[in-house]
This record gives structure tokens, sequence and C-alpha cells, in this order.
């Protein structure tokens, strides 16, 4: 493994609070993660949609889900890049971190303001109309709390720190701490200087993971790319004896 | 050639009352469940009429079926795979609710616990959606026999063109007949081609086009790509849904509740072979009106020693070839020719047919002082009466009245032959001659069409003893399961046929 690619920024004294927090629950949020969605998909996929309320309501999904959509791609695209990707190896590529930062900012607040309009779009019609309201599931209402207050989170810690604060190099200990979790190497001393806003917007993004496999985000997965390449008839047999498992009940269909 | 083998339907629109038992039997069937209140797999309209949901037929604006691009290729006319993908996030050519209708369910409780007092408590109609009070402005029959037709008729997507002036919505002067509608089961869904998971699939065995529930993601773009507007979003699980042709029952060999159940007996049932390989073909035929002819030549002939070869070489069994011989469907759309495809123009191929309606017929005779029983007149007539052939065109053969003036002269032409030999009289051959049919043509014409009975209007094979296995696997799942809510424990649920879920005010679980 490389060192510079682990490097922590400081020698820190790391508590047991910070050991819970930045080694334990981001651990168990991404264990419930794999395993949740192992589950949902062998035990439910009737109950696997993308839980469409088009029908019913469709004013303001014209443009809040498309915005929310579109900003969420850029978001986590986003994320992949700052997260993912070490400060070394775009200077290397020959990216100043200057230039990293101001991309970063200005792309990164078209990509949040569209997906935070969406969502609150998306959210007004959920609690304002009341067909929409009444067919909000108890998942649905984890959802939404919770992947709002992450995106808000993220927003404002941006806002705060890196377009009207300072400047706020997330990538020497936020992303440091990230990478950490997955090469089975944590750093929570990465982690410990960030700012709280850093901090809780952290923690939200891995409940989010946790609760994302209970949710109607499993959708996420069935992106039909493969629709691109597919024929466009459709003949199957009549079931299999194999392929005819009895429907299970779905995880999220109560209210 | 790739031989297929499709259960197919033929309605005779003669014999349609309207009763809608069809649509009752099947909702109760199929339906009844919460989140496809709206949901009619078969519904019965009232032609001219705006149609169920409203103005489906109108294509420029809901981008339903298949559309020949510049270059003459067959694409879906909602857009391309690219466009399909892009508009996941919101679909801009789905019906709304409204364009359906709000269902409804009654506020029974007050029948039974409204206090004492001078008047009679009234069950008030409350949204199923909201549970609130309402108000019911439309539904899916809501133009029975012309109901409100002067307000509404006129938006029917069939009346363009300057013939349609003749079109009245005055008592005496007006006209209408009904039509069933249900899936039509095309040789080329575009349904299925429309569903980016692939969820949506025709049945090789039998041509049954299904949904499959646990594939389906809800990304809602074959309810768009449906010209027919016959896949709906249960909105509840979030999944689409249609028609299934009772392939239970089907399978056992029976006929689908709609025709079971039908009182005017104006259903068939039976099975068409066809050459796969040329569906695409006949999809993409340039001219709209050479269509049906193509959809036609895309049959094979079930007594032909090459197409009952290639047909065992398809696997297709014995009993289901012998099927197909006696096949009244064939019959209707090969044979004699008399049943139309509904919208041809739409290119999907789609399998449930029509004999146009032609009642009024001889009463046109004798209103024009003609001899009901000379075919000059009658055939004369046919060209007169109150249902404007243009528009029977426009709903059966993609705008070409001589088509539908053929059938109309073939079934004129039978039943004056056959009026003649119910008198005792030997009749004129001469008639049948003339729209080439022969006499013996015509008597198994008229017991088919007439005297319908039931082993001839159904002739239906049961699925295969080497399927048992997969048969029974599909019996031990209950097809209409109750939807979303699952049962509390130990709580018994009470199934009353009308939406609990909803109902937040009258006690229970929300």
């Amino acid at each position: 493994m490389n060192a510079a690619f682990l490097s922590p920024p400081a020698a820190a004294a790391v508590s047991g609070t910070d050991l819970l927090l930045w080694v334990a629950v981001p651990y168990v949020c991404l264990s419930v993660f794999v395993v949740g969605h192992v589950w949902r998909y062998r035990q439910d996929q009737f109950g696997w949609t993308t839980r469409t309320s088009q029908l019913l309501e469709h004013r303001w999904l014209r443009w809040g889900s498309p915005l929310f959509h579109l900003g969420a791609f850029m978001v986590i695209a986003g994320h992949v890049v700052g997260l993912a990707v070490p400060g070394s190896w775009t200077e290397a590529v020959g990216i100043s971190e200057h230039a990293y930062h101001t991309t970063a900012v200005w792309a990164g607040s078209v990509a949040g303001v569209a997906m935070i309009a969406g969502l609150g779009m998306l959210c007004a019609r959920r609690l304002l109309n009341r067909t929409v309201r009444l067919g909000t599931d108890r998942s649905d209402k984890l959802l939404f709390p919770l992947l709002s207050a992450t995106v808000l989170l993220g927003i404002t810690a941006t806002a705060a720190h890196n377009v009207f604060g300072a400047g706020y190099d997330y990538r020497s200990t936020v992303s440091v701490w990230f990478r950490g979790l997955f090469v089975l190497q944590p750093q929570p001393e990465a982690m410990i200087g960030a700012p709280l806003l850093f901090q809780l917007h952290a923690l939200t993004a891995f409940l989010l993971f946790a609760a994302w496999p209970f949710t109607r985000l499993v959708h996420v997965w069935s992106a039909p790319v493969g629709y691109l390449v597919r024929p466009y008839l459709v003949y199957r047999r009549r079931a299999a004896p194999s392929a005819a498992p009895g429907r299970r009940r779905s995880v999220s269909g109560s209210r | 050639m790739r031989v297929m083998a499709q259960i197919a339907m033929v309605m005779n629109l003669d014999k349609c009352i309207g009763c809608h038992t069809c649509s009752v039997t099947c909702k109760q069937t199929w339906t009844n469940r919460t989140g496809v209140e709206y949901a009619w797999f078969n519904n019965v309209e009232t032609k001219p009429g705006v149609g169920y949901p409203r103005r489906y037929e109108d294509q420029e604006h809901w981008k339903g079926g298949w559309m020949l691009d510049r270059r003459g290729r067959l694409v879906l006319r909602s857009g391309g795979r690219a466009k399909r993908l892009l508009s996941l996030f919101s679909n801009p050519d789905l019906p709304s609710i409204e364009d359906y209708y709000e269902p409804v369910t009654y506020d029974y409780d007050n029948l039974v616990n409204a206090p004492a007092g001078k008047d009679m408590p009234v069950a008030r109609p409350r949204s199923a959606l909201t549970g609130e009070p309402t108000a019911i402005t439309w539904g899916a029959n809501w133009e029975d026999g012309l109901g409100g037709a002067p307000e509404n008729a006129g938006g029917d997507p069939n009346l363009t063109g300057a013939w349609a002036e003749k079109v009245k919505f005055e008592f005496e002067q007006t006209f209408l007949f009904h039509l069933p509608r249900l899936c039509e089961h095309c040789l080329n869904p575009a349904c299925v081609s429309a569903c980016p998971s692939g969820a949506l699939y025709k049945r090789v065995e039998d041509g049954i086009v299904l949904v499959d529930q646990d594939r389906c993601r809800g990304w809602r773009m074959c309810v768009t790509a449906c010209p027919y507007k016959k896949v709906y979003v249960n909105h509840v699980t979030g999944k689409a849904e249609k028609c299934t042709f009772c392939f239970p029952r089907i399978e056992a060999g029976q006929p689908t509740v709609c025709s079971e159940t039908c009182v005017g007996r104006l259903r068939y049932l039976g099975l068409l072979l066809y050459d796969a390989d040329r569906v695409g073909e006949a999809a993409a035929t340039p001219d709209e009106k050479d269509l049906l002819d193509a959809q036609r030549g895309v049959f094979l002939d079930p007594r032909d020693p090459d197409v009952i070869a290639a047909a065992r070489g398809a696997g297709i069994p014995e009993d289901w070839l012998a099927a197909a011989r006696r096949s009244p469907v064939y019959d209707l759309v090969v044979r004699y020719e008399v049943a139309l495809p509904l919208h041809p123009e739409y290119r999907t191929l789609p399998m449930v047919w029509y004999v146009p309606p032609l009642s009024p017929v001889l009463d046109a005779v004798d209103a024009a002082g003609g001899n009901q029983d000379d075919p000059d007149h009658v055939f004369a007539a046919v060209t007169r009466l109150r249902i404007p052939l243009e528009y029977l065109a426009e709903l059966f053969s993609a705008g070409d009245a001589d088509v539908v003036a053929g059938v109309l002269m073939k079934l004129t032409a039978l039943r004056s032959y056959m009026r003649e030999r119910a008198l005792g009289e030997d009749g004129d051959e001469a008639v049948l001659k003339a729209v080439g049919l022969t006499a013996r043509e015509a008597t198994d014409l008229h017991r088919l069409l007439a005297v319908a009975k039931y082993e001839d209007r159904y002739v239906v094979p049961a699925a295969h003893k080497e399927d048992a296995a997969a048969l029974t696997a599909m019996e031990e799942r209950c097809p209409v399961e109750s939807s979303g809510e699952p049962a509390e424990a130990g709580g018994r649920r009470v199934m009353l046929g009308i939406p609990t879920l909803r109902r937040t005010t009258t006690g229970g679980h929300a």
C-alpha cells in the first residue's frame, strides 16, 4: 500500500467515541448495506421498484424529479472524485490544488442546488399532495428526512467552508478516513479535526447507506442501461418450474 | 418460417348490447384490489365517444404504438431507446389519474350508523385515493349509451375529416354501438418493446403478453407505449398490471372470464398460427392501408402440410395443431375475412379482432324505399348506413372505407341469403357469389356467427401435460393476493372488496 495514499495528517489522540463514530458506525452501516441488499434482492423482488407516484401527481414531479436525479448524478460523481482520488493523483496529472477546488466548488454548487431544489419539490409534493402523502410508506418516512438531512448538511458544509469560508481541504482529512475504511486500515484520527458539518454529513451519509436496502433507493441498482442494447421484442417460455417461486411479501409495502 | 401459436379473440359487434358483464366479471376477478381501482382490463366503450382513458386514440398526444421514421424504419412513437431512458425521471407522455377518473367508494357506514333523524341516511361517495368526500365527475363508462354525447363525444379522435360533419349527436339523428376492449396481445407489442426492465414479455406458447411482477421496476414506459392504454400502473405497488387473457383459465382449456360471461355470446376464442419471422416486416408496411393485408399475411394456414411440418419442428403439440384447424378465429379472420383489427395503423399487429356492426341495414333499405330481398338494394343501403363507413374505417381499417364496406356487404349477403332459406325458399346464390361465398360456406359462417354454439365459439386447447410441473408451481400462489398491506399478525382481515388501505377515518389500521 502506498504510504502517501494513506498518510495520517496528524497524530492525534483517538478516544473511544471517535472509534465508535469513525470506525464502528461506518462498518456496521456498510455491513447492513451489503447484507441488507442481498437479503432484499433474494426475498423481495416484488417490492423492488421505484414506487412511482407520477400517476397521482405529475406537475411537481415534472420538474422536481429530473432536477433531483440529474443533480444527484453530478453530486455522486463529484463525491467519487473527491473521496476516492487522492490529491497527489490529480496534481500528478497537472491539476493544481487551486484549480481543483475552484472547479469542485462551482460544479458542486450547481449540482447541489439542483439536487436541493429537486428534492425540495419532491418533499413538497409528498407533504402537500394528499394522494401522494397517503401513498407514503414507513420506509419513505425514514428515507426522505434522512436523505434531506444528508444533502442539506453536505451543501451547508460546502457553503460555509468552501464557498463563503476560508476553504477547507477535506481531501487531506475526510477523504483519507473514507478511503481507509475500504482498504481495511481505518484512520479515525483523520476525521477528528474535521469541522462539525463535515462530520455530521459523513455520519448521516453512513446512516443513509444502512437504510438504503430497505427503501425505494434500491431502484438505483436497477437502472435499465441494458435496454440500450436489448432486442425490442421479448419472448419467454411459460415459467419453468424453478423460475416460479412463490411470491414473497413486500418488505416496504406496509404503511 | 418460425411458427408460433397465439390464442386470439374475435368479437361480433352486432351482438354487443353494452351490458358490461364482461367488464364487471373481469374486474371482480382481476382488479378489485387497492391500487388498481381505476384499472379496467376489459371495458366497454360507447362509440362515438372519447373512450377510456379520455381520448386514448389521439396518438399525436399520447405517443402510443409504432410509426415509421423518415427512413421507413419501425420506431416507437414515444421515442427511441436513449430518449426513453432520459424520460425515466418524469415520463412526459403518461396519462394522469385525471385522464382516467378518481376512483371512489361509498360511505356505507353512514347507512347503519347515522343517528335517527327525519331523513334517510345516504352513502356519499368518497375518493378511494384521499378518503375524502368527492363529487363523481367522470368514470370508465361515463358516456354509456351516448350519455353526455353532445358535450363530450365530439372529442372522439376518430371524428376527423370532412365526413365527420355528418355525425350528429341529436336524438333520432345519431348512432351508437358498443366497443368492448381488452389488451390486444399484439404480435408486435409496443409495451414489451418499451419496457426498460424487460419485465413485459410475450409467451412463446400462446402469445399472451404478461408483466413479470418480480421484474417490473416501475419505470411506467409501457403505459405510454401501449396505444390502447391497456397497461395500468398499480399506484400502491408501483408496478404495471395488464390484462392477462386469464392465462390460468386458458392453460386449463377454458375461455377467458370476459368470454365465458358474455351474455351476448359475441366473443370467439381460438388459435392462430403465425410466422414470427415476418412480424417485423409486416409491422413496417409502408402504407397504413396495407397493414391489414400484411397482418393477414403473417397468419399461417393450419391445413398447409408445410406449415404443419414447421409447426411440429417448432414443438407445437398435435392437439394444438388440431385446435388451430378448428379455430373460429382463423375462420373469421382469414378464411371469411369478416373480422378486422382495431386501429391497425398503430402497427402493433393486434390480436383481438372485430366483426363490424351492421344492425340497422335492413331498416336503411326500408327507409330508402327499397326491397329487403333485393341484394342490389341491400348493398346500396350499406353505403348509406347511419353509422358512416368512414367512422368504422377509422377504427378498423386505417381509414379504408372499402374494406369495411366489403365486410358489411358480405354480412348483408349472408343475412339476405339465410333469411330466404329460413323462409323456406332456395336462396339466391348470386348474392353470395357477389361477395365470394358458396352456399356451404354461408351455412358454416351463419352457424358460427348466428347460432354460435359454445363449443364453436371457444376452441381453447389446454396447456400441455409436459408442463404440468410449471403449472403446479404457478398454482401455488394466488394471483389476486391482497396487495400492499401484509396481514397483521394475529389479526383477521375481512375482505370486503373495498379499499381498506386509504380509509384512515373508520378505525382499523391506516
